[in-house]
């Protein structure tokens, strides 16, 4: 089956008075009609830089340097501006971490709504407030039709997110970009949030990729995971494969140090040292100062592409 | 000034030399060629003023140098009846435009300079006392200066103006003009300053350090001084400088509208308000030069403003 | 709401009051008021008839009761330098410094919004970098020099608009309109233009600033994601937000371009309550400026309060708790 999405080398550059610096750094994957992708990785790693990209909303001066970006067969990340305004939303939805801030305060839910629907869809406006309410009920608004002329703070938010989401699916779009979408929520909230998010891209089929640091979230709701490190992609591969036999040294220590995988030992692994700045990643491998592995290979050679689903001289699991 | 510095630094020190020119601060004036220019204007104008005995061919305030033949010389040009030659032309009286300005110069940056300071020191003191204090002493200053802010500062300035002016027995009232000026103008602007203080004190004010400086049992005023005035000088020194851009306006605007500077002494708001007279007769020069030396002024020392509070406050970018 | 608006027009009574207060001891205390309406040659029964007229032989807060009344009835007494009621003094004046300054705030906020609003979505652009640069001029500029600026280009160089005066007026009622023939309107616009300028330019840096704060806000970036026009977002979504905190500016802006009036109307000669304030203020004419304070502050405080309930009315997230001032 064509996959909806693939990134295909992706580079994103962003020129500053210290050097151009690389926040996505050469990152391919794809993405099945239907499936749910989490992308993790510590901040900094590139995730959301990389779905800013997809959907073409990077902040100047960062930019696409190199490689290509192809939806459901065609290239989008060349589209003149005009063309790739009508994909977003259309195609590519996104919910974004803050459902405080994602939301204009001074417009009424269902106005956001109908707006986005009238955009895309083309319809009437009487035709998109009707579609405003079945998508505020289909996210589990209660009594929604109440609520379509209330205005964002009158709502939690966890309720908040929810309008979130049917503002990011409400033009039926292939392909959802998550981005942290339970960060800001209270942990009672999230796991709601998630089930939803789930449900709906079954129900219509859409496509998801779930950017997070939670590889909790990852292990409930993602088909597949890849892993981000400095901007690269370190590995990439269905969840369970990954979570119980990881191969990469760091996706090993991501997964140690998920509480559920610390078996009633006393204290969770972690992985030593922090994460480089982009302004200094180390050459070779950009892990090695901290992988536990590391030998002369990982500091001197060009970094390692992935192959069999890890970037990495001496995948876990292989004798070196 | 920071060119001295760089070039010939003192052998004792010249790392401490070295760090202040690659200081952020200073990195930031290099940079910044609008900045440098405008420093270069302001000191330009204000060592002339300073200087105006030394450097003005004529004392345009000495009757017995002045002579009405030479009235309306235009600059450059030979006059009909005398054949001096003014390099600004003259005005009705046969008084040098160059010279009147440089003396108009002094009063203008006189005026502006006391106005800001004796209204940076009530704004500085009172915003400290309303934070320190607190209670009904913050409630009455704090509501006063929000009162005060609905008027713009011009009205207010001329209001204290003639207030003041009815007070004063009329013989003395070219003699304390000038005074009164100041004190209007000051009256006028120290809002700013003590909310701005006002609001930097109560976050200091509540900084470990200073909590701690208590408990050592340190005194109020003890405290202010030590701790937190150092901490709010950088937005202070901001809205002096921009404060005086104000007053200079403010100053020259009072003047033309014949209720600042007296005749004896005249600003360049008063050297405009006479040259707008011969704006129709052809006479331009004795309006022209006064009116872009004011410009010059204002607008570097708005511009110096600007560039100063954004090196100082990065997060205002 | 209710609650809200009734603490408001309490604080605004307050500061009336004390703004009534400051005018009366101008009156009171600033030279002799019998000094200044006796002429030199004046008895002592004069003297103390004329006190007992102006009720200054009363206590204090008496005398400063019966000046309020007078004053909420429209008295403001009796023009040191005129000789005729300071009322009547103003209400004549009053129609040319209302329509200069109707017709400078309407240009100030238009122009003032539109050039905000372009400077900020053509960031980068080489108009708004000159626009933004000529508005640092305009700020730093006095008022009084782009007056005669304008005159000089206008009716000098080119003499096609007058230089002084308000051209010829119409009286409508008790109302005296420039509005009505072509030489009053062809005086009123460099006026307007002067005194429009500087809030203006003001207007336009404010637009400019908050929309760029709001354009880098959550909710444009996701209805850009949503894949909203550039039309939409910019005029819909940011512009609106824009407007919340300007509109406070704005309002005391309209307030200050009354103040400044009596700068545009010296410089003009324009024969408006400017003029006739700064004339009072050189010949000390205290009852004159003190109805003027009076009337200015009721103006700004009016200004104040409808600025606060306009607030209201725009932003929904204040209307359901009252406490946000």
């Amino acid at each position: 089956m064509e996959p909806v999405l693939s990134v295909r080398d992706l580079v994103v550059e962003i020129p500053t008075r210290h050097g151009v610096l690389r926040p996505v750094d050469h990152v391919s994957y794809d993405l099945a009609p239907g499936e749910i992708l989490g992308v993790v990785g510590e901040s900094g790693a590139g995730k959301s830089m990389t779905g800013n990209a997809v959907i073409g909303l990077l902040d100047r001066p960062a930019h696409i340097a190199g490689g290509e970006i192809l939806l459901k067969g065609q290239r989008i990340d060349n589209l003149p501006r005009s063309r790739m305004r009508r994909i977003r939303g259309k195609e590519i939805g996104m919910v974004f971490q803050d459902p405080l801030t994602s939301l204009n305060p001074l417009l009424p839910i269902g106005d956001q709504l109908s707006e986005t629907i009238e955009t895309h869809l083309g319809v009437s406006h009487s035709q998109a407030r009707r579609r405003a309410l079945a998508a505020l009920e289909e996210v589990g608004i209660p009594a929604a039709a109440d609520r379509l002329d209330s205005y964002p703070h009158e709502f939690s938010g966890g309720m908040r997110q929810r309008v979130v989401i049917a503002l990011a699916l409400c033009a039926e779009p292939s392909l959802v970009i998550a981005d942290e979408p339970t960060t800001a929520l209270d942990v009672s909230v999230q796991a709601q949030i998630i089930a939803l998010l789930k449900r709906l891209c079954r129900d219509h089929g859409t496509s998801v990729i779930l950017v997070t640091h939670d590889m909790g979230v990852i292990a409930e709701a993602a088909d597949r995971v890849a892993v981000m490190y400095a901007g690269q992609l370190a590995e990439i591969g269905p969840v369970q494969k990954v979570l119980t036999t990881p191969r990469h040294p760091y996706t090993d220590g991501l997964v140690g140090s998920m509480p559920a995988n610390s078996h009633g030992q006393a204290r969770l692994r972690q992985i030593p040292g922090t994460m480089p700045r982009l302004t200094a990643i180390p050459s070779g491998c950009a892990f090695n100062p901290r992988c536990p592995q590391a030998q002369d290979r990982c500091r001197h050679d060009p970094r390692p592409q992935i192959e069999n689903g890890a970037a990495c001289w001496f995948p876990l699991g292989e004798p070196a | 000034m920071t060119d001295t510095a760089g070039k010939t630094p003192a052998p004792a020190t010249p790392s401490r030399l070295k760090e202040v020119w690659e200081s952020d601060f200073v990195w930031s004036f290099r940079h910044s060629p609008v900045a440098i220019v405008a420093l270069v204007v302001v000191l330009i104008l204000v060592l002339s003023a300073l200087f105006a005995p030394l450097i003005a061919p004529h004392n345009p305030f000495d009757p017995a140098t002045l002579n009405l033949m030479n009235g309306f010389t235009p600059p450059g040009e030979p006059n009909a009846f005398t054949q001096e030659v003014f390099l600004l032309g003259t005005d009705d009286q046969g008084r040098d435009v160059f010279s009147t300005i440089l003396y108009g110069l002094r009063i203008s940056l006189f005026v502006g300079a006391a106005a800001v300071f004796l209204a940076m020191v009530l704004g500085v003191i009172l915003g400290l006392v309303a934070a320190y204090l607190g209670g009904w002493v913050e409630t009455i200053i704090m509501r006063v200066a929000d009162v005060q802010l609905t008027f713009p500062a011009i009205l207010v300035a001329m209001l204290i103006f003639g207030i003041a002016k009815g007070f004063t027995p009329p013989e003395y009232r070219n003699e304390m003009a000038i005074w009164v000026l100041i004190v209007a103008i000051a009256l006028s602007d120290w809002v700013q300053f003590a909310r701005v203080v006002r609001g930097a004190a109560l976050v200091e004010k509540n900084r470990e350090y200073v909590q701690a400086a208590r408990m050592i049992g340190r005194s109020g005023p003890a405290i202010m001084m030590r701790h937190i005035l150092p901490n709010i000088l950088s937005p202070v020194l901001v809205i002096a400088t921009i404060s005086l851009a104000l007053a200079i306006i403010a100053e020259a605007t009072l003047s033309f509208l014949g209720v600042g500077a007296p005749p004896t002494q005249p600003s360049l708001g008063t050297l405009i308000r006479i040259g707008q007279g011969y704006l129709f007769s052809g006479e331009w020069w004795i309006l022209f030069f006064p009116a872009v030396t004011l410009l010059a002024l204002a607008l570097s020392v708005n511009l110096l403003g600007d560039w100063l509070r954004d090196a100082l406050n990065p997060k205002l970018r | 709401m209710l609650a809200y608006i009734i603490r408001r027009m309490f604080q605004s009574v307050i500061v009336l009051l004390v703004v009534g207060l400051v005018a009366f001891s101008m009156f009171r205390f600033v030279g002799d008021p019998v000094d200044n309406m006796l002429g030199q040659e004046r008895t002592q029964a004069d003297i103390e008839r004329l006190r007992t007229d102006l009720g200054l032989d009363q206590p204090f807060p008496v005398q400063y009761f019966k000046f309020l009344q007078g004053a909420v009835q429209g008295n403001f007494g009796v023009s040191y330098r005129q000789g005729r009621p300071v009322a009547t003094i103003i209400a004549e004046r009053a129609p040319a410094t209302l329509e200069l300054a109707f017709v400078s705030g309407l240009f100030a906020i238009s122009l003032g919004i539109a050039l905000g609003v372009f400077t900020a979505i053509r960031r980068q652009g080489v108009a708004a970098n000159v626009i933004m640069t000529l508005s640092l001029i305009g700020v730093s500029l006095p008022t009084f020099l782009i007056g005669i600026l304008l005159i000089y280009v206008f009716s000098v160089e080119l003499d096609w608009l007058p230089s002084f005066g308000r051209g010829d007026t119409v009286m409508v009622g008790n109302w005296s309109t420039g509005f009505l023939t072509t030489s009053g309107i062809k005086a009123l616009i460099l006026p307007s233009i002067t005194l429009g300028l500087y809030q203006m330019t003001l207007i336009m840096r404010l637009v400019r600033s908050e929309m760029l704060e709001v354009l880098r806000a959550d909710y444009i970036r996701f209805a850009r994601a949503r894949g909203l026009s550039e039309r939409t977002v910019n005029f819909r979504h940011a512009l609106r937000n824009t407007l919340v905190p300007v509109i406070t500016v704005t309002g005391l802006q309209l307030g200050a371009i009354i103040a400044f009036a009596i700068i545009t109307e010296t410089v003009f000669q324009w024969p408006g309550v400017g003029l006739l304030f700064i004339n009072a203020v050189q010949f000390v004419d205290i009852p004159v400026m003190a109805a003027y304070l009076m009337l200015i502050s009721v103006l700004f405080v009016t200004i104040n309060l409808i600025v606060d309930l306009l607030y209201y009315a725009i932003d929904p997230r204040l209307r359901v708790d009252g406490r946000t001032a």
